[in-house]
């Protein structure tokens, strides 16, 4: 036994650490900083290298670059900062430069409730960016998961060879809670493939069966071009019709083929249930709390905690709401992963939200109210 | 063709996109005369640029190259060099890319004095969107959007960077060809922040607009308006009327910020505070 | 004294003027789509202003024997 307990938010500093980053770029911004403070003083140690860049857009370009280099990188941020790094992120889902983006999510529209929770940015870590392109979005529910799933983030981000959004909110960020080191010292760790070929052979974005491309880090002797202007697999600009179709549909495939690696879930007593609560990040955990109660009083209730958001669980969803009375989600903001879960629920069953947007956490029973509603 | 350029540009992607006359592609051969000089490693070298006209320069040049968002080269090539500081970093910029959206980064890479080189191409204009005014179209002067001439006052770049902590600060012309060669090695070979502006010319999106009708006079332009920083030491503030200074303007020494976050690292895992 | 050969690669060439009016010397002059051409590099001195002001890289000036 090896226990400390730390918060959320130190937590997924200490996992990326474990997972192998060794370059941080950020911007001090409530309620992610202590990512940040832990990342200054820890990668040092590790003979990483920190840095607070001048804004957020600059230290998403800045972690870019660095992992251009071969690092492994990690930028935190919160609401208004997510929405600065959303042009560079894009950027690294063209490029297909492996990076995680912590979004520590607070209240909003605009500078919002910076100290309270919300989980507005669902939406925004699917589309913040513009035009169609992939994303792998995770989100944590316990401090020992923003630790073990910060390293999946990391792990996913290699080898998809994609952005990842590590999509947390207030509660979990600073909530405290033990880790037990013992338990999370043997997690896998990826790093992303080198190139098996020599530098007159590579082709930069020529990627092979598994549509993922293997870039070679910079000064390694592999010369190649690496732009934000849709490209061909030299990775040199084109606007050649059928070549922009094949590279796009590429870039999409990439994560498209592969969703039963990358979705992952949490699910308990699916089987008969009449109601299943379909929740996330910090609201899960009221979720779950109100389906012991519910359970307790002979009320057939199962949850569903997609950790990946993004790409959505969306076959997991249409099987349960084959199954049910209704499925009832829980968010703290109007009503985003309902939109997608009544789209993959279509015509089965009825989708009700328990939405809130004041700045305080779901309560159970709000979310029981809910389910007595239906029930 | 000229060695230098047969080494160092991509001769598959020649000839380049830029119109006519441009002076990117004189600037860019000037660089590829500065990495002979300089005999630099092609494999640790990583060239980085912005968006407009003059980022595309990093198309043509063979080395690790980098072709990043509108204003932020610098953003990128801070990440790349500070992950890696054995690799050279050169960075290409317009003068709406560096001076406007990328401003701040600009401030930013001078006050670390990180060991990078910035090339500002400065032909007063965006370019690639046809024609409107940058923080460097001088007062007065025509653009689209400035139709009936430019009323804000423009930006003294050299003596911004200056001012936020840049090393070494140069400016050239497109003219002044040779010594612009010699002002890239120089700022290559000092370990900060250098930056060389490039004074060029945009004969379509801003020559005709105003009044200078094509690459031929602009040029003479720069070698009549140009005053060597040595010589203007000499002239009076008449003779200076309407000139501009090139040559190294400036230096200074200050310590490099990669070289101190070495230095950082040893000593935290000495076990210093 | 040294002679020079100067080169014009004319497919690269996009009749921008600037060697044709930089050259001291009077080398170059202009075809009918305003490209330059070598008229006379027997005038040449090898100072190459036009080599170095190509913006297109194809000017070249190479020493004869």
């Amino acid at each position: 036994m090896n226990k400390k307990v730390m918060q959320g938010n130190e937590a997924c500093a200490h996992g990326a650490l474990a997972a192998g980053v060794r370059f941080f770029g950020g911007y001090p911004i409530t309620p992610s900083t202590e990512v940040a403070e832990v990342m200054a003083k820890e990668l040092p140690k590790v003979g990483g290298k920190f840095i607070q860049m001048e804004d957020e857009i600059a230290s998403m370009a800045a972690v870019i670059g660095a992992s251009l280099t071969g690092k492994k990188v990690l930028t935190a941020t919160s609401g208004p900062g997510f929405s600065l790094k959303q042009e560079n992120l894009g950027y690294a889902c063209l490029t297909e430069v492996p990076c995680v983006v912590v979004n520590v999510q607070r209240g909003g529209p605009s500078t919002g409730l910076p100290t309270s929770p919300a989980q507005s940015d669902v939406m925004q870590a699917k589309w913040g960016t513009h035009g169609d392109h992939p994303i792998i979005v995770i989100s944590p529910s316990t401090v020992k998961e923003c630790y073990t799933l910060t390293v999946r983030a990391v792990n996913l981000a290699e080898k998809y060879m994609t952005p990842v959004v590590f999509l947390m909110d207030e509660v979990i960020g600073h909530l405290r809670e033990p880790i037990d080191f013992d338990e999370v010292k043997d997690l896998e760790v990826v790093d992303r493939k080198k190139p098996d070929v020599s530098p007159e052979e590579y082709v930069s974005y020529a990627a092979g069966e598994d549509g993922i491309p293997v870039l070679a880090p910079f000064g390694t002797g592999y010369r190649y071009h690496v732009t934000g202007l849709t490209h061909d697999e030299q990775g040199f600009s084109t606007m050649a019709p059928p070549v922009v179709a094949r590279m796009n549909q590429r870039l999409m495939d990439k994560i498209d083929n592969n969703l039963d690696d990358i979705i992952t879930f949490e699910s308990e007593n699916l089987e008969d249930a009449d109601v299943v609560l379909v929740a996330y990040g910090s609201s899960a955990r009221s979720a779950k709390e109100a389906m012991r109660w519910l359970n307790a009083a002979d009320q057939n209730v199962g949850l569903f905690r997609p950790i990946t958001i993004w790409p959505f669980p969306e076959k997991e969803i249409r099987k349960i709401a084959g199954n049910v009375k209704a499925i009832v989600v829980p968010e703290m903001n109007m009503g985003q992963l309902k939109l997608e879960i009544e789209r993959a629920a279509a015509g089965l069953t009825k989708v009700i939200g328990v939405n809130k947007v004041d700045g305080e956490p779901i309560t159970p029973e709000e979310i029981i109210n809910a389910v007595k509603g239906v029930l | 063709m000229n060695s230098a350029y047969e080494k160092y540009f991509r001769q598959d992607r020649l000839p380049h996109i830029w119109c006519p006359g441009c002076g990117n592609g004189i600037v860019l051969s000037a660089f590829a005369r500065a990495m002979e000089e300089l005999n630099i490693d092609q494999d640790k070298t990583v060239v980085v640029s912005g968006i407009g006209c003059s980022s595309r320069a990093t198309t043509y040049v063979d080395f690790n190259t980098l072709h990043t968002t509108h204003g932020r080269a610098l953003a990128f090539a801070t990440g790349v060099k500070l992950a890696n500081p054995e690799l050279n970093v050169f960075v290409f910029m317009g003068d709406g890319d560096s001076s406007a959206i990328g401003g701040n980064h600009l401030i930013h890479a001078s006050r670390r004095n990180i060991d990078i080189t910035a090339i500002i191409i400065d032909n007063n204009i965006y370019g690639m969107t046809g024609g409107q005014y940058s923080p460097l179209t001088p007062t007065g002067k025509k653009a689209t959007t400035a139709p009936y001439g430019m009323v804000e006052r423009n930006f003294d770049l050299c003596e911004l960077v200056k001012g936020a902590g840049a090393t070494f600060v140069a400016r050239g012309t497109v003219y002044h060809a040779k010594q612009l060669t010699d002002l890239i090695v120089a700022g290559a070979k000092n370990k900060g922040f250098s930056v060389i502006e490039a004074v060029s010319q945009c004969p379509i999106s801003y020559g005709r607009r105003n009044k200078m009708k094509n690459a031929l006079e602009m040029i003479n332009w720069q070698k009549e308006h140009a005053v060597n920083v040595k010589a203007a030491q000499k002239m009076n503030p008449e003779q200076l009327k309407d000139k501009f200074l090139i040559g190294e303007l400036y230096r200074a020494e200050a310590p490099e910020y990669t070289a101190e976050y070495d230095k950082l690292i040893e000593r935290v895992q000495k076990g210093g505070k | 004294m040294k002679k020079y050969q100067v080169k014009v690669n004319e497919k690269r060439c996009k009749a921008c003027g600037i060697c044709i009016g930089l050259c001291p010397k009077e080398v170059f002059g202009e075809d009918y789509l305003g490209k330059a051409v070598v008229k006379d590099d027997g005038k040449c001195t090898g100072c190459k202003i036009c080599e170095l002001h190509c913006p297109d890289y194809c000017v070249e000036v190479g020493e004869t024997a």
